[in-house]
């Protein structure tokens, strides 16, 4: 190997072909609402817990569409369930999160 | 020579019978409000080549020697004969024609319907409609003289599962660049925000209006839907989002809030569909024998459609629609199906 006097950092880009997606397709099985989500926003937008938590349900559902891991997340909401009220695919999003807690549960 | 009935004059019915009559047959236009040229004649300027409506409506309209008009008129009842319907038109006229062309369009959704966005309720709140009346010179107090902060919001009562239409109006992101534009060179000074969940710049030209608006009037593009109107002690509106490519939530304080309303099907499609067996589509518009051949054809025999009354449609759509429909109408009539 020629040393060019510097390192190459490993990429922060996803793998799409290479991430875990086994919570994503738990989560598709017991809210297969999930699937329609647009990302629009209007549950982060209207989420009570959003402002000081960064809570937001468009990040989890995404971010586990990325194989990433929301655990964290989860805990800062309250289930006051405003943003099922807004979502404009129907998403029931206060289940989705009890559901998602189940499968963090099972774990 | 045979009459042909056409339910509905806007500029689907208008350009269908002026075709019809060169085609030489006799169209009879029954339309329920008091002037041809439906929603159109309530808009300014027509994208994408920025015509006035009303010309339009006057070229459609110079082409009509010879219809018959009836205004404020709406069909009574109409029943199958052997070869065609026999008509009962509410004005007490009677007619038999072997062909009917439905040309009712579309309703603008009741932006009310959706109350978080405070349409009725808050003092600058108008939709679109609106502000093309407001362009046409109608009064509205609700504009504001000297707006800092314009809003648009898309998508309001489209493509929303709770306003009961999952689907797209396709017109309006198109309509809100046009309007935004139009209002900044109203208010130079003025800031524009619109808020969107997807663009959709589909047809010829489209796009060129979405680079203009960035490029030459500097309009603020924010990708999330609005979940909330407030209203300030200033009367001011108060627009709550996710800006979802930042991951942050926005406030916005505006001092006019413009409402895309969608467009959704007649209230009277239900009605006129069953008068003459017609299927109604699952989007509540008409049913086209299928939607990619035979737009212009129902299921039943002498029955056909034009412009917006199966779907959402432009403006230059409409008129092709039109103009294919009164063909189709002719081939039908001469027996050359
Ligand atoms: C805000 C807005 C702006 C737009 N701007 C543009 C633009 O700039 N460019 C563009 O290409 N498109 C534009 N469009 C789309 C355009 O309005 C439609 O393409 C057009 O109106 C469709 O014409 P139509 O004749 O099919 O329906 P309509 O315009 O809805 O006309 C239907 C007619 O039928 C009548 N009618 C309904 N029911 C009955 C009944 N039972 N009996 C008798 N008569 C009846 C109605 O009164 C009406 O006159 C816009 C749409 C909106 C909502
Ligand atoms: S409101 Fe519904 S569609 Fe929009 S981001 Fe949230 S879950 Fe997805
Ligand atoms: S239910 Fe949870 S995620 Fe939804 S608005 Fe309430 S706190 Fe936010
Ligand atoms: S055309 Fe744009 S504003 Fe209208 S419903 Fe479709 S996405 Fe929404």
């Amino acid at each position: 190997m020629i040393d060019f006097g510097f390192g190459l950092s490993r990429s922060s880009a996803v793998r799409l072909d290479e991430v875990d997606l086994s919570l994503y397709k738990r989560l598709e099985e017991l809210e297969p609402q999930v699937r329609t989500c647009i990302g629009c926003g209007s549950c982060s937008a209207t989420c009570t817990a959003g402002p000081w938590s960064g809570m937001s349900i468009r990040k989890v559902i995404l971010n586990l569409q990325r194989g990433r891991d929301i655990e964290k997340m989860l805990s800062n909401c309250m289930l006051c369930g405003k943003c099922t009220m807004v979502c404009p695919r129907g998403i029931n999003t206060r289940h989705l999160i009890l559901s998602l807690c189940r499968i963090y549960e099972k774990k | 020579m045979d009459k042909v009935l056409i339910i509905g004059g806007g500029i689907a019915g208008m350009e269908a019978a002026g075709q019809l009559l060169k085609l030489g047959y006799e169209p009879v236009i029954a339309e329920k409000e008091d002037h041809l040229g439906g929603h159109v004649a309530g808009w300014h300027k027509l994208f994408p080549d920025m015509m006035d409506a009303s010309a339009l409506i006057e070229q459609l309209a110079s082409k009509l020697d010879g219809a018959t008009v009836y205004l404020r008129t709406r069909v009574a009842y109409m029943n199958r004969l052997k070869d065609g319907y026999s008509v009962m038109l509410s004005n007490g006229t009677g007619l038999v024609c072997r062909a009917v062309l439905i040309a009712s369009g579309f309703r603008l959704f009741d932006a009310a319907k959706k109350e978080e966005y405070g349409y009725g309720v808050y003092d600058h709140v108008i939709t679109n409609s609106d502000l093309e009346a407001w362009f046409n010179g109608v009064e509205d107090f609700r504009v504001p003289e000297n707006p800092r902060h314009i809003a648009f919001v898309h998508c309001v009562g489209s493509r929303d599962l709770k306003a009961g239409n999952p689907q797209c109006s396709k017109v309006c992101c198109m309509t809100a660049i046009k309007q935004a534009i139009e209002m900044k060179e109203k208010f130079p000074d003025a800031e524009i925000w619109c808020f969107y969940m997807d663009l959709r710049l589909f047809g010829k030209k489209y796009e060129d209006f979405y680079i203009n608006a960035q490029r030459d009037h500097g309009i603020h593009f924010v990708r999330g839907r609005v979940s909330e109107v407030g209203e300030d002690i200033d009367g001011r509106v108060v627009l709550k989002a996710e800006d979802t490519l930042a991951g942050t939530q926005v406030k916005l304080k505006a001092d006019l809030l413009v409402l895309m309303a969608g467009m959704l099907c007649n209230e009277d499609t239900a009605t006129i569909a069953s008068m003459v067996r017609a299927a109604v589509d699952s989007d509540g518009f008409m049913r086209s024998r299928d939607n990619i051949y035979r737009i212009n054809e129902s299921n039943r025999p002498g029955i056909f459609f034009a412009g917006a009354c199966t779907g959402t449609k432009t403006v230059p759509e409409t008129v092709a629609e039109a103009r294919a429909a009164a063909l189709d109408i002719h081939n039908y009539l001469s027996g050359n199906d």
